[in-house]
């Protein structure tokens, strides 16, 4: 098993790449991967999102629910510190950067229900990490599946102009299509980093 | 044969109707996609998952609709996810108590079903303005629906990935394990179909900005 933080930030963005092999935050990847401009808005408030949470959750998981040996608590605490900090995010950005907040402001409610978020908590929690490990691994999942969104997000940009996809297949079902094949693709990554 | 069709037009009649065909939470509105395909590569994990969802999404249900006078709009989101998340603390603590093995196999998707939006979505689009006789019956309908998708899902790719249903071998003898099934690119694949074969049946037109 690896632990060398760097390692784990490769990890986390090819071979076990958090949407592409994990199939986690499906449906803000089919939502909003039509135009590769909010494909690219929608990953880099993810890449922030997660990496702030994920530093969040894990002190008050390891300062206040092991010591107090409240674990099971756990689900309800993550949550609840994500919806805080994305809406405390909200009310920052809104106040010290309205024009980030003009850009950006949108993606951010959608955000609290995206499962990478909590996922990335969780699976924090299951292999152990400790502090720096955690950041980077938080850091290399989102930046996996920000390129994967604004993969998809360009590749039905140009499957828009040139392709004839059948009625029943359009939308979601040419995304699952292409999603299948990067995987593919993401597969021939498997074996260049070890991570539990 | 007419009562059976009277029934269709009831107020019930309509919700069930609409949860598991015109409004089922996978193909026409493409919510839930994350568990239904990251643990179906096996009949026991897919029954695992739509029981789990299923139980969640109508205590949810049930007791959004019976405090939605109490809950202030501004906070009703918090209120879900903190009704959520208690939910599946039950439902976790049941899988690692009874079933261990799929409990492990299951990993974090079972944490995961908090952030599961059909859970959210109904409440927000049904419960929180309606009964809660009829809110356990929409979220029943939606939770029937779900499962039965993600019974079919697992039940294909089980059986292309281990030639095996539910543990039993059912393929012949020459059968070729077609692994790729059985993890993330066989998921998307089989969904993709799914969903092909679904909408062009539930004629679903798409909309004018779907590539």
């Amino acid at each position: 098993m690896e632990t060398n933080p760097i390692l784990i930030f490769i990890a986390a963005v090819f071979p076990h790449n958090i949407a592409l092999t994990y199939i986690l935050g499906m449906c803000p990847l089919i939502a909003i991967s039509k135009s590769l401009k909010t494909a690219f808005g929608m990953g880099v408030s993810v890449v922030f999102v997660v990496t702030s949470t994920a530093i969040i959750n894990w002190l008050v998981y390891n300062l206040l629910l092991v010591p107090f040996k409240a674990e099971i608590l756990s689900y309800v605490v993550f949550i609840i510190m994500i919806a805080a900090s994305v809406q405390l995010l909200e009310m920052i950005l809104e106040r010290f950067f309205p024009a980030l907040q003009a850009v950006f402001g949108i993606f951010l409610p959608l955000i609290t229900v995206n499962c990478i978020v909590l996922a990335v908590s969780l699976f924090m929690v299951l292999r152990k990490y400790d502090f720096v490990t955690t950041i980077f691994f938080a850091l290399g999942s989102s930046v996996g599946w920000m390129l994967a969104i604004v993969t998809v997000a360009a590749i039905r940009g140009r499957l828009a102009l040139v392709s004839d996809v059948p009625k029943g297949l359009m939308g979601a079902g040419i995304t699952m299509v292409i999603l299948g094949i990067l995987s593919l693709a993401f597969m021939g990554f498997a074996g260049m980093v070890r991570i539990q | 044969m007419a009562r059976l069709l009277k029934v269709f037009y009831t107020r019930a009649g309509r919700i069930i109707i609409n949860g598991l065909w015109k409004d089922n939470p996978i193909f026409c509105m493409v919510l839930g996609i994350c568990s239904s395909l990251a643990i179906t590569n096996r009949l026991e994990n897919g029954l695992a998952m739509g029981a789990g969802v299923t139980f969640v999404l109508v205590f949810s249900s049930l007791f959004v609709s019976l405090l939605r006078k109490v809950i202030p709009p501004r906070a009703r989101m918090i209120a879900y996810m903190v009704l959520i998340a208690t939910f599946v603390i039950c439902v976790d603590q049941i899988l690692k108590a009874y079933f261990p093995d799929i409990s492990k196999s299951m990993g974090p998707y079972v944490g995961l079903i908090i952030t599961n939006c059909i859970i959210m979505g109904r409440a927000e689009a049904f419960a929180i303005k309606n009964g809660p006789i009829y809110s356990v019956l929409d979220a029943l309908a939606c939770g029937i629906g779900y499962s039965m998708t993600l019974i079919i899902l697992s039940l294909v790719r089980e059986l292309l990935a281990f030639g095996t249903l539910a543990g039993i071998k059912v393929m012949p003898s020459g059968w070729e394990n077609w692994v790729v099934m059985a993890s993330a690119p066989g998921g998307f694949m089989v969904l993709a179909v799914y969903l092909w074969v679904m909408r062009s049946l539930a004629r679903i037109q798409p909309s004018k900005t779907d590539v």
